[in-house]
């Protein structure tokens, strides 16, 4: 087993690293503060990423994007992720799910999209089908050329930086021996279609900046050709692709949890009580020695998943691991940092409070903690059927 | 014109350095390293140099273990245009004269009229290296510049060094030799494409005891401590009333 990095992979830790010190955050306080990110900062940040060859890193070279491997774009989540979720989002990954673009869809979304011209969000969640996804409601019906959608999407993640949204509509139903079963169909829908309008969404203890959306479909006729993937098949493209997106979950969590581990680290090496340093009392110290160890622990699952990936064999389950012991590590690493630091973590002066609060959707989104252990067992106990 | 950046792989200046009781050196075992921080501005400088068309090439050198290697790669990610990595078999004592001969000989061979480097190394902080070396190439000198200016001919240059009595603005004649301050400029990161790039760009091996130089130690390290974490301690203080009485409590004034 090999486990040191390539000195590119560290050129790229430190350029990222470097970036997200000087360019992300010295905006933080501001964006936690207010809630919003202004357009021209935005704009400015996303100018620099793209200049450094840090835009659309996840997609391949030969259509402009960065063209890294799985466990590299992990160790380059991982830096983004210690800054607010809202100011490094504006270093766009697009969803790797535009992948399954064809014909003009090519230089209509995906190239564009890597560019940094258009950004895309994606839209499966509705107030009635979250972790049971197939029960969705909004539906999609062929009318001559032409997919008349109708329903609603909730939840979807920045809408508002969005050219277009990947949706997922029921567009059928197949007898199956387990019962009927919804067939699913993933469109491109440009924001401005007549027929779909987004409506502000909810305000979320999570991630200051970054906001999520309501849409409403209504007669909203969609050609044929804005199909992604094929008609039906949409849960095909979701599986290929969409795995990848819990390992930068986790990775993004790998970094957050470093941040505050050095913050209570720092802390208890400096903060007297009782006439010594709090790290020199038990209490303390074996707090910081099992946070670095749980730390190591998703590290190593995360980037062994990673490596599974690249080497085109990482299993549902090799993600779900990774996702799952990260973000269950990030909630144990900034509690307890918040803990060694008193009172003092739960103020805003520290990032920790923002770490703490911004760790909670990570074990909501992108498949709960419970969806996660369901596909790790279920794969243990399907040969047993 | 060629331009010779010669770089030093020294501790990450972020980390906090911890001395080997054993040896009683620095502790490098497993601790982060970095390019110089003076010498990125010298690699800095010399990019833009090559950007205006001043400057045919642009050649990074450094001296060390096959791990400088690692180094060099960065200078080569920054966009310099190929490396001389002059090997040696273990960690030596190399000392600024022993430096001076080494780079003295690669600038002639490359007949480089320009060379760029680091003040000073923030490891050792010896700040001698340049010096010797214009001594040993009779090259004109100009330590601590803040602002470099080539003529218009390209036959010299025109310098502003930072010295104690505040800025001294010099020019020099080619063939010459700058040792560069912090303000100087504002080194670029790596961007991704140019780290992969990296690797493609030429790197050229010599082994250290090709150059037939003596290499033995002149000066010898007698012992190093650590700073005490104590007086680390920085304190903010609101008035200049406060920091008086501070400075008083301590006993420095
Ligand atoms: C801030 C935010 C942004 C989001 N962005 C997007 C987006 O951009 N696009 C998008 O499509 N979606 C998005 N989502 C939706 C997200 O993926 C869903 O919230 C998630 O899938 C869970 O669905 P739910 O919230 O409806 O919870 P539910 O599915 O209703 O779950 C409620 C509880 O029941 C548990 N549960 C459900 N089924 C099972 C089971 N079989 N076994 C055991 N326990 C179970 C869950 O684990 C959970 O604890 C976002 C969500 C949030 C909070």
């Amino acid at each position: 087993m090999e486990f040191s990095l390539s000195s590119e992979q560290e050129m790229i830790i430190d350029t990222v690293s470097s970036f997200v010190e000087q360019e992300l955050y010295p905006h933080e306080d501001e964006v936690e503060k207010t809630n919003h990110i202004d357009a021209s900062l935005a704009e400015s940040i996303k100018q620099k990423a793209i200049n450094l060859g840090l835009y659309a890193t996840n997609m391949p070279v030969k259509y402009g994007g960065g063209g890294l491997d799985t466990l590299t774009l992990c160790l380059l989540e991982k830096e983004l992720g210690k800054a607010n979720f809202g100011l490094q989002y504006i270093v766009a990954r697009p969803s790797n799910i535009l992948m399954a673009c064809k014909d003009e869809q090519i230089d209509k979304y995906l190239v564009p999209t890597i560019r940094g011209e258009k950004v895309d969000c994606l839209a499966m969640t509705e107030p009635n089908a979250g972790s049971d996804v197939r029960s969705m409601k909004c539906r999609a019906e062929l009318d001559g050329e032409y997919f008349v959608i109708n329903g609603s999407k909730h939840f979807i993640s920045h809408a508002d930086m969005a050219d277009y949204v990947i949706l997922f509509a029921a567009s059928g139903v197949e007898e199956t021996s387990r019962g009927a079963k919804k067939k699913i169909t993933s469109f491109l829908v440009d924001m401005g279609t007549p027929g779909f309008s987004v409506e502000t969404g909810y305000n979320s203890v999570s991630h200051r900046g970054y906001h999520n959306f309501i849409l409403n479909f209504d007669n909203c006729r969609v050609h044929e050709s804005q199909v992604l993937g094929e008609v039906d098949h949409g849960f095909d493209i979701a599986n290929e692709w969409l795995g990848a997106t819990r390992l930068s979950v986790a990775a993004m969590c790998l970094g957050r949890a470093e941040r505050a581990l050095q913050i209570a680290t720092e802390w208890a090496a400096t903060r007297e009580q009782f006439g010594q340093t709090i790290g020199k009392f038990q209490g303390v110290s074996f707090k910081l020695a099992d946070m670095s160890m749980e730390l190591q622990a998703a590290e190593l699952l995360t980037l062994r998943a990673a490596w599974n990936d690249s080497q085109g064999k990482m299993t549902n389950s090799d993600a779900a691991m990774a996702k799952l012991k990260a973000t269950e590590m990030l909630a144990m690493v900034s509690d307890e940092a918040i803990q060694i630091l008193g009172g003092m973590g739960l103020m805003d002066e520290l990032p920790l409070e923002r770490i703490w609060r911004d760790h909670r959707v990570e074990r909501i989104w992108d498949g709960t903690s419970e969806i996660q252990r369901h596909i790790i067992s279920r794969s243990l106990l399907r040969p047993f059927e | 014109m060629k331009i010779i950046i010669p770089i030093k792989r020294v501790l990450d200046p972020y980390t906090q350095a911890r001395v080997n009781k054993q040896t009683q050196l620095v502790d490098l075992t497993n601790a982060k390293m970095a390019m110089n921080p003076f010498c990125e501005i010298a690699v800095e400088e010399a990019l833009k140099i090559k950007e205006s068309n001043a400057a045919s090439e642009t050649i990074a050198v450094s001296i060390g273990t096959e791990k400088t290697i690692d180094t060099l790669r960065t200078a080569l990610a920054m966009g310099v245009d190929r490396a001389i990595f002059v090997k040696t078999d273990s960690e030596l004592d190399l000392q600024p004269l022993h430096l001076g001969k080494i780079l003295a000989n690669i600038v002639k061979r490359e007949e480089a009229q320009l060379v760029i480097m680091g003040k000073q190394a923030v490891d050792n902080d010896n700040n001698q290296t340049g010096q010797i070396l214009s001594g040993l190439l009779d090259y004109s000198l100009g330590t601590f510049i803040s602002k470099f200016q080539l003529s218009d001919d390209g036959k010299s240059v025109e310098v502003c060094r930072e010295i104690d009595s505040g800025i001294e603005t010099r020019q020099l004649n080619l063939p010459t030799i700058v040792t560069v301050d912090l303000r100087l400029n504002e080194p670029r990161y790596a961007s991704l494409p140019n780290i992969m790039k990296a690797r493609s760009k030429p790197l050229e091996t010599i082994e250290i005891s090709s150059f037939d130089i003596d290499i033995s130690p002149r000066v010898k390290v007698i012992s190093v401590e650590e700073s005490g974490t104590k007086d680390r301690a920085s304190k903010q203080v609101q008035s200049a009333e406060e920091l008086f009485s501070e400075l008083s409590q301590l006993g420095v004034l």
